[in-house]
């Protein structure tokens, strides 16, 4: 996405044929097909947007119809960010965030280098793979909470049996201790294939002339591992990393089927911990401040992170 | 679709006519309507359904049912309320739900209507009316008839309980008889003699117990140990005081009963469970107790494995501080959205006759008219009858405030963070669930 | 073939081969056994050890249409020949049908809103897209940015002031909200992907049309569209799987009306506990058309989860 941004502010506008045509002007046209779009991005986007942005600084709630909205100012703000919950939910999103990427990028990469080996069929087994990424989180992350049952739990018996454990001994959704990881295995499970797909592309955009010139130089497969293949395929990396930093920051529906956010709070994710106020408790101004804070944070981190990519790009 | 808009519509009008007559409480509409009754997705809604088939012949008007399962009912219905839905005309809503509903105009109040049709609110248990109708508690101010009687009780394998060699190796142990408890102390005593044993080459366990995370479980459950020990929600005196009553010496005891009985008594895996997980632990003979709503009862009893005399029932027992019970159940209201309020007060008016209250108890509901109920016949109509209406004599509500989802939400995530995730101590989540609630009331404006 | 050094030995691809369609069979195991539990028995699907050989059963799909309740003593006495198999099945389990489930409304929800948003966000996806290829639009890719904006916001937070627009405009738990704001942010998608095949359609073929006397209208019409079809093709499906997926939106703004199948499945209760086999076949039912597309999609799935970040 950075990447088309910035190759089409680069590009200029093509040399369009200076002449006058039939029907509408080129102007109308563009008007005319650009204007709906934007119509809607204006009415569901940008205002509701605002509006969030007004109610932030309000006391409003959707339930009590018949109170009066009171102007709060930052006192929202100030709840939000002194409110050690909230710094325990951003912990549980900083811990599922970094792990599901450090085990999607390391499952995702090892796949991507092995299907690039070419062997008889690699098509049909890539497709094979890419499956969970397609399908329904919310559904099958459902159906994942009878996998994980203790004893007639299918995931359960499997670790058992190759483990020797009891397999009612542990409850992957109900233990403080194994909840977080719950939760990382079955996304790792859903997106590594989307890390795999991106790396792929990475790997075959590299140019076979680069490994015969190391090859002539002498170099060691391990030195042109290093040198070459992760140097090229970095910038691809760091866009699977962006994809699945940003979608899991939002991650809401498979989490919530798992574990709902539990046990205690151990896996309440910011945006369960929000639907929370602002669709149970219907704070609504609290909450509409607590999507800004969001919104900021992921856009944010987003435009340092692409800033760093374009940086890596360049080189 | 087509058909249902075109009766809204003429609802509509007859209802801006009745109002230019200056009444809106007409009670024999000759349209038609589609009514649609929201509750929850459980058997004694399906009982409703083959119930009100009378109802449809009568009357002529048409019944759809929108039943949601009980983790998601809720959240779904209150935001159905919340969005100004026009989905049910007929809210079969929870008990704690009618101060919210109350305040912000979103059920029909029902006095005028209940005077019109000579519906008596003495006619039902005292209980029930200030459980599930009033708002204000214990004012005549009406937003629902009390529909669904419910309490959480217990249900046990008498079977198991009744063989001998389970009976003199208890006694030994123990040094009284294996029955019902007494008190909840006794109650451990006895899911800890079953935890791990070995019954018909099967391991079995103690007791299966609310520890639900998403909606309100853990709470319909641990307010049984809570209430028996002396938590009480605030100061009787000074309404909204809670540092003390909610924290009391009587509460943390409570709490760590609860945690403890989790921790020694509980089936595997059972961090998450709430009414369904409980009967199926207990269905499938995993359980030699369960903690349950009574809605239950009837089922248990027609179940291939475990009814049939099988099973037994008994009141939630007794702590040093008092005997009571979770209320459960619900009162069936008018959603003052709905397009066809006349229709739908004929249906109250329908559903609050003697006869049919009694035919409700008898397909499986639980009526809550003092008619039924204290019949003489009534105690032994069913195994479990008595123990119901002990019960329900017994019962306490959790805050039935308009901000009672963020009551609930706190009380949800303390107790399970002690109970199930282990964190902290009893002491420190019931002192974060004042500071929780304080700040709630605060910003209620309640204190 | 000729030697490279950069082409793998053959048994450097035995053991890649190995390994890949390892994980492959792995992280197929999921949905094999959704599909498998769809057609166990109840007590199969809870079985100790878990069960992998099984006698097959349609119970789980007769449930997951019905909604049934506990047979009544006088009905287990009826003679039970005459009745329709379904109704047989599900009285050996000693209840009776009483109606339809919602199941098959919920589903039909999700193919109305899926393909309503689709077509919607396609038809104006495209004519943007265009736009953005071929004319000077002011600010072009601030606007194309700004566009991608809302895909970058969780769910929940866009579903505040969503929620509240939508009330006042009695929009809650309507197909036609749904569809809108469906659309909406599958606008973001079909903007950036069709914008991108677009741009790949060399702007001469247009040049040509627009010598020959075509108005700009129709050399979009019949030069660019033809040449960007299967491009658009393939943002369609994508734009219909998201629509097909959604979770968090549907369960805050539908309710009883407008309801799509992904809040509605793992609601699926049967009688008594929670009923496996019948979850497992309204997934499998669900999940399967997802498949299929996954499969038809095969060369832009790429391009498409990117946003058209990365081009094959």
């Amino acid at each position: 996405m950075a990447e088309n941004v910035i190759d089409r502010a680069a590009r200029a506008t093509p040399p369009l044929v200076a002449q006058k045509v039939k029907g509408l002007s080129d102007r109308a046209i563009a008007w005319i097909f650009v204007a709906p779009t934007i119509a809607i991005l204006l009415a569901i986007n940008i205002f509701p947007l605002i509006w969030t942005v007004y109610l932030s600084f309000t006391n409003f709630r959707v339930n009590r119809p018949n109170s009066d909205i009171e102007w709060v100012g930052l006192r929202n703000y100030e709840r939000i960010l002194g409110d050690p919950d909230v710094w325990i939910t951003m912990q549980a999103t900083a811990h599922f965030l970094i792990w599901t990427i450090v085990c999607q990028v390391l499952i995702g990469f090892t796949l991507a280098y092995l299907i690039n080996k070419k062997f008889k069929g690699n098509d049909l087994w890539t497709t094979i793979i890419v499956f969970p990424m397609m399908l329904s989180p919310a559904v099958v992350g459902n159906f994942w909470t009878f996998l994980y049952q203790p004893q007639i739990g299918l995931f359960n018996y499997i670790v058992g049996f190759v483990t020797g454990a009891d397999p009612s001994s542990f409850s992957m959704i109900g233990e403080v201790s194994l909840a977080p990881w719950a939760i990382v295995i079955v996304d790792t499970w859903m997106w590594t294939p989307f890390v795999m797909l991106i790396c792929l592309a990475g790997l075959r955009s590299i140019p076979d002339s680069i490994y015969e010139a190391a090859e002539c130089d002498r170099a060691s497969k391990w030195r042109q591992f290093w040198t070459i293949t992760i140097p090229m395929i970095l910038p691809f990396l760091m866009l699977a990393v962006l994809f699945r930093g940003i979608e899991n920051f939002k991650m809401f529906d498979l989490v919530v089927q798992l574990t709902g956010g539990g046990p205690g709070n151990t896996t309440t994710l910011t945006s369960i911990d929000l639907k929370r106020e602002a669709f149970e408790k219907w704070r609504t101004g609290y909450s509409s401040a607590y999507a800004v804070i969001l919104f900021v944070t992921v856009f944010g981190l987003a435009s340092i992170y692409v800033k760093a990519l374009n940086k890596v790009k360049q080189r | 679709m087509k058909n249902r808009m075109m009766n809204s519509a003429a609802t509509i009008g007859l209802l801006l006519g009745a109002g230019l007559a200056g009444t809106a409480l007409t009670t024999t509409s000759a349209q038609a309507a589609d009514l649609t009754l929201c509750w929850a997705a459980w058997d004694p809604a399906n009982a409703l359904v083959e119930m009100s088939k009378d109802f449809e012949a009568q009357s002529g008007h048409n019944m759809s049912f929108e039943f949601v399962p009980w983790p998601n009912f809720a959240d779904r219905m209150l935001n159905e309320l919340n969005s100004g839905g026009t989905l049910c005309d007929l809210l079969i809503g929870d008990s704690q739900w009618i101060g919210g509903a109350a305040e912000n105009g979103q059920y029909v109040k029902l006095n005028d209507f209940f005077d019109q049709e000579g519906i008596d609110m003495a006619d039902f248990l005292p209980a029930t009316v200030t459980g599930y109708a009033e708002w204000p508690k214990n004012t005549p101010n009406y937003y629902a008839l009390p529909a669904y009687a419910d309490v959480v009780g217990w249900t046990y394998r008498k079977d198991w309980f009744e063989r001998p060699e389970l009976q003199a190796e208890f006694k030994e142990k123990y040094g009284r008889d294996l029955g019902v408890p007494n008190t909840l102390a006794e109650l451990k005593d006895i899911a800890e003699f079953f935890q791990g044993r070995e019954i018909d080459g099967k391991t079995v366990y103690g007791a299966a117990i609310y520890t639900e995370r998403g909606s309100e479980g853990i709470t319909m459950g641990v307010t049984n140990a809570l209430y028996n020990y002396g938590f009480l929600y605030e100061d009787p005196e000074n309404p909204y005081e809670l540092e003390g009553f909610v924290n009391s010496e009587g509460a943390i005891e409570a709490l760590e009963f609860y945690k403890e009985l989790y921790d020694c008594c509980t089936p595997p895996g059972a961090s998450d469970a709430y009414m369904s997980q409980n009967i199926d632990a207990y269905k499938s003979g995993q359980v030699a107790m369960q903690m349950n709503f009574a809605f239950i009862w009837p089922g248990v009893e027609a179940d291939p494995n475990v009814g049939g005399g099988k099973s037994g029932y008994f009141a939630n027992p007794a702590g040093p501080a008092g005997q009571f019970a979770q209320l459960g159940g619900q009162g069936i209201s008018v959603v003052a959205n709905s397009d066809n309020k006349d229709a739908a007060l004929e249906y109250i008016k329908w559903f609050a006759q003697k006869d049919v209250q009694q035919k409700w108890w008898d397909v499986g509901g639980a009526s809550a008219m003092r008619a039924v109920v204290e019949d003489p016949g009534f105690a032994s109509s069913q195994p479990f009858a008595r123990t119901f209406l002990d019960s329900m004599a017994i019962v306490k509500d959790f805050w039935a405030e308009p901000a009672y989802a963020s009551l609930l939400l706190p009380m949800q995530e303390r107790i399970h963070n002690y109970v199930v995730a282990g964190n902290g101590t009893a002491k420190e989540a019931l002192d974060g669930l004042v500071k929780d609630w304080d700040e709630v009331f605060e910003d209620e404006g309640k204190k | 073939m000729s030697f490279s050094v950069t082409e793998p030995s053959p048994r450097q691809k035995w053991i890649a081969g190995i390994l890949v369609v390892g994980y492959a069979l792995i992280t197929m195991l999921p949905l094999l056994w959704i599909v498998a539990t769809g057609f166990k028995s109840s007590a199969d699907s809870i079985a100790y050890p878990p069960k992998i050989l099984f006698e097959p059963t349609v119970e789980g799909y007769v449930n997951v249409f019905t909604t049934q309740t506990r047979l009544s003593n006088e009905m287990a006495q009826e003679p039970r020949e005459n009745l329709p198999w379904y109704e047989q099945l599900v009285r050996e389990k000693g209840n009776t049908i009483v109606g339809q489930s919602r199941y098959t409304e919920r589903f039909f929800n999700s193919v109305i809103i899926g393909f309503g948003s689709t077509f919607f966000a396609i038809v104006l996806g495209t004519a943007a897209a265009y736009a953005f290829s071929r004319f000077k639009v002011p600010l072009k890719d601030d606007l194309l940015f700004f566009i991608l904006s809302t895909r970058m916001m969780p769910p929940i937070a866009v579903a505040i002031p969503i929620f509240l627009m939508f009330r006042n405009l009695g929009l809650n738990d309507t197909h036609a909200g749904m569809i809108l704001l469906y659309t909406a942010i599958n606008l973001s998608l079909a903007v950036w992907l069709i914008n991108g095949f677009i741009d790949e359609i060399p702007i001469e073929y247009e040049e040509a049309a627009l010598i020959d006397g075509y108005t700009r209208f129709q050399a979009f019409y019949k030069v660019v569209l033809p040449q960007a079809a299967t491009g658009i093709a393939s943002t369609a499906i994508f734009c219909l799987i998201f629509a097909w997926n959604e979770y968090a939106l549907a369960v805050l703004l539908t309710s009883g009306t407008a309801q799509t199948a992904p809040p509605f499945i793992p609601t699926i209760i049967g009688v008594g506990g929670q009923d496996w086999p019948a979850v497992a076949a309204g997934a499998t039912i669900f999940l399967v058309p997802v498949m299929v597309f996954t499969i038809l999609l095969r060369k832009h799935l790429l391009r498409g989860i990117t946003f058209g970040a990365v081009r094959k």
